[in-house]
């Protein structure tokens, strides 16, 4: 059987590269902003934002993602895909010790995955492919797929399937096991300290097996409610850093000028937060795809980015982002064009019925948002009615498809097959869930292009599909796209290195060092 | 008065019985699945996967059940598991009382020692500009909402002065023990503490102005004056203490909400305390750890109105305890 080894070693010389420009200097603390403060930090059973963000510096993956996503050695120090592409072997890397200091093995990862099809949706939706995974040695984990599965080199990252101890957890009641609150993995810091409603604070681990690194001591993750109150403790020097999306946007500007201050809006490649507006496509004008098609015209998605985002961020075109794979931007185009919108509405023979708008109950941001895309619907004739609820309560309403339009932003975490088919493939459709087809957009030609791209070999036939599926779905408009969320990261200029990968603050703070 | 305390305990118990079946009921009716939730934010949705987690939270249960499970537990002193944070319930509102009732405390002394004197001040000087400087000075403090004397004390004394930590219970990382933890928590209390006080000591001074003059123009007053009395001891031993008892009253309905009453001053200077803990669970529909924050906190509302029933009889000696 010929291989195909992906030298991602390479990638990973080539990623340090650039940090090896100036010597990292080890020592220091880091205090960083977490928001809001993690329910709990055991990342197999716990898979929020805030959860990954501080958990990705304890727990690691098989693999990280470059910038560009491909794929770069973790626990994993290399791996070969079979020729029918169905056998992924994962060579693991030796010398690796949990934070009390067992070895860590293929046993845990075997392990790992049997929890993970338990407690992690995402992992087990992507799971779902593999037929059964093998261990023939202490250091070699085979994958084997029930049929290829494209994107299946992305799914390792440590957010994704993160890798567990097993002498913990086996044999114990998972949702209560004391390491829960105190976890244990083989990352680079090692938990302290929660001080719940205050900090986390994690130290470094010393028998890292990556020498030298990390180079920072200390991370305090401080936990801030108020989003006033975040940027404040910024501009008081009382945290250095402060992750995408912990202050209002509206705020970016003004911190971003303040001395030595550096901002970057890198670090999202992998999540790749896409904003749209859900349209109920089962009832009412929003049924009819001239309305839908209205709304992307009526839209002014610049003004949006420029004023309400402070110019971050992309207009989006369609269902991918730019930043994933297989996105074209040779579909159709909808420029903010009233008139245009008018005439549309006027055909689709709207009467000025009623339309229910909910806003995102994310914060302020969010808000001016949800105001201005009224303003712009009432501009064209649309008789919009704002619902506000809180996170919980318009989830409720979104699930029981109990709206007309509905902003959210959703990941998609670097291919099409784990981030955009799921939004529109109508074996999506359910009710009482979010996040999946509440749109109820139901179309076979789709359904079948997006269950062919994700098994379809080589690259280039994927591509073509997705292509496919883009340009129709960008004319169907079974949701208004809105825009390429950036969040961008606030630090310090003296620390260095903070965002390596593709995965950004949610990879941990390995690679990152203090100039001082 | 033993017989009377025991009473007093018997029902409360009835009425606390009675919070917890309300409550349970309200929290059900609001829109939002915590299961749901949970999904959400683990960025995914499936099915399985919701059903796990109703399963998980004792959800798929009937509502009956649910509730007779739960008042078991209570009755056990057991008030539940929280599934969002993966930590027993009364865990988690014991590490945060502490800060709660630090923060709560100082306050409520703040507003009640503050409270009293100003107004005492106001009414002996009624119809003076002390009186009405006084008068302003509280309006002022109860006209504005929390949130923005909190902010405009964050800008001031943290951002431009640069006195005072804009937020937290201490100093983060910086370990320090006995004396000097002791200067560096009392630095971080006083911005929530005085924002906390001063709207209640608004009320209080108010309170105790409004009383003190109408007990003024009392028949006994007058008595007092004619036997030869000081001014300072009619003011302190007749008019002050007569005029107490609705301050008393207020205070005793203010003290019993101080656990749950701190939300918006413990967000926005990051205090640790239970307001918050609260805030947190009600966004995420996190029923057993929301309903241990109103469990705890009804506790708290009968003990004070207990207390409240006991310093009546020492403030005013004609009140008898009815067994």
């Amino acid at each position: 059987m010929s291989k195909r080894v992906l030298l991602g070693l390479l990638l990973a010389c080539g990623l340090s590269a650039s940090a090896l420009a100036q010597e990292p200097k080890t020592g220091g603390v880091i205090n960083a902003v977490i928001q809001p403060e993690p329910p709990g930090l055991m990342l197999a059973m716990i898979q929020n934002g805030p959860t990954q963000m501080v958990s990705g510096n304890i727990f690691e993956g098989l693999l990280r993602y470059s910038p560009k996503l491909e794929p770069l050695p973790e626990l994993a120090e290399s791996w070969t895909v079979s020729e029918d592409a169905k056998t992924y072997t994962f060579k693991l890397r030796k010398g690796v010790t949990w934070h009390d200091g067992k070895p860590f093995t293929a046993a845990d990862v075997l392990f790992s995955m049997e929890m993970l099809k338990q407690t992690h949706a995402r992992a087990r939706t992507n799971l779902a492919q593999v037929d059964k995974i093998e261990a023939p040695d202490d250091y070699t984990v085979v994958f084997t797929l029930k049929q290829p599965f494209g994107p299946f080199l992305g799914i390792f990252e440590v957010g994704s399937m993160p890798i567990v101890p097993k002498h913990l957890y086996e044999g114990t009641d998972w949702k209560t096991n004391p390491y829960n609150n105190a976890p244990v993995g083989t990352g680079p810091f090692m938990f302290k300290e929660w001080q719940k409603g205050s900090f986390i604070r994690l130290v470094k681990n010393p028998n890292y097996y990556e020498k030298g690194k990390p180079y920072i001591d200390e991370i305090y993750w401080q936990i801030i409610p108020d989003a006033a109150a975040r940027s404040v403790a910024y501009e008081t020097g009382k945290v250095d850093v402060l992750p995408g999306g912990s202050v209002e946007n509206f705020d970016v500007p003004r911190l971003s000028k303040l001395k030595d201050t550096c901002v970057t809006g890198a670090g999202w490649e992998f999540f790749s937060p896409l904003a749209w507006l859900w349209l109920n496509n089962r009832q009412g004008p929003l049924a009819d795809k001239r309305v839908r098609q209205a709304i992307m015209y009526a839209v002014d998605r610049d003004f949006a980015k420029d004023v309400i985002w402070n110019g971050l961020g992309k207009v989006a075109t369609g269902p991918s982002s730019s930043a994933i794979k297989y996105y074209t931007d040779d579909v159709k185009k909808y420029p903010y064009d009233p008139a245009k919108a008018k005439a549309l509405l006027k055909e689709a023979g709207y009467k000025g019925e009623k339309i229910r708008l909910l806003p995102l109950a994310y914060g302020e941001t969010w808000q001016r948002w949800g105001e201005a895309v009224k303003q712009n619907l009432t501009d064209v004739g649309m008789n919009i009615e704002t619902i506000s609820t809180d996170v919980a309560g318009g989830n409720q309403k979104i699930g029981d498809w109990d709206y007309d339009i509905a902003f959210t932003y959703l990941y998609q975490y670097g291919d099409p097959a784990l981030g955009v088919g799921r939004n529109y493939i109508s074996s999506n459709i359910a009710k009482g869930q979010v996040f999946n087809n509440v749109e109820g957009y139901s179309n076979p030609e789709i359904d079948k292009l997006f269950a062919d791209g994700a098994i379809a070999t080589p690259d280039s036939k994927r591509k073509e599909i997705y292509d496919k599926a883009q340009k129709i779905l960008v004319e169907d408009v079974p949701v208004a796209w809105m825009l390429e969320l950036q969040f961008p990261t606030i630090m310090r200029c003296k620390v260095k290195n903070l965002i390596t990968t593709g995965i950004g603050v949610n990879d941990g703070f390995k690679d990152a060092w203090l100039d001082k | 008065m033993l017989s009377f305390v025991a009473q007093r305990v018997v029902k409360g118990v009835v009425v606390l019985l009675a919070i917890v079946v309300l409550n349970f009921f309200l929290i059900r009716l609001a829109p939002g699945d915590p299961a749901v939730v949970m999904a959400g934010e683990a960025g995914a949705s499936d099915q399985v996967f919701v059903q796990q987690l109703r399963e998980k939270f004792g959800l798929d249960k009937p509502v009956p059940e649910q509730l007779f499970i739960y008042v078991k537990g209570i009755a056990t002193l057991d008030l539940g598991f929280s599934f969002r944070q993966q930590a027993p319930v009364a865990k988690l509102i014991a590490e945060r009382l502490p800060a709660t009732l630090l923060l709560t405390l100082t306050a409520f002394a703040i507003s009640l020692v503050l409270g009293i004197a100003f107004g005492t001040f106001a009414a002996r000087f009624a119809g003076t500009f002390l009186d009405t400087g006084i008068t302003i000075f509280a309006l002022i403090f109860y006209a504005m909402p929390i949130f923005w004397v909190a902010l405009m004390g964050i800008l001031l004394f943290s951002v431009t002065v640069d006195w005072l930590p804009s937020f937290g219970y201490e100093t983060v990382g910086a370990n320090l023990t006995g004396f000097a933890h002791v200067v560096d928590v009392a630095k971080h209390l006083i911005m929530p503490a005085m924002t906390l006080g001063l709207f209640f000591m608004a009320t209080y001074t108010r309170m105790t102005r409004a009383s003190m003059l109408e007990v003024k123009r009392l028949d006994f007053v007058k008595t007092a004056r004619a036997k030869g009395l000081s001014d300072a001891v009619i003011q302190r031993r007749h008019v002050l203490r007569n005029a107490l008892l609705p301050v008393v009253t207020l205070a005793g309905v203010h003290a019993g909400t101080l656990i749950g009453g701190a939300v918006i001053t413990e967000t926005v200077f990051a205090w640790p305390g239970i307001g918050r803990l609260m805030y947190d669970a009600l966004l995420q529909r996190d029923y057993n750890l929301l309903l241990g924050v109103f469990v705890t906190c009804s506790v708290m509302v009968l003990i004070f109105n207990l207390i409240t029933d006991l310093v009546y009889r020492l403030v005013d000696p004609r009140i008898e305890f009815a067994a």
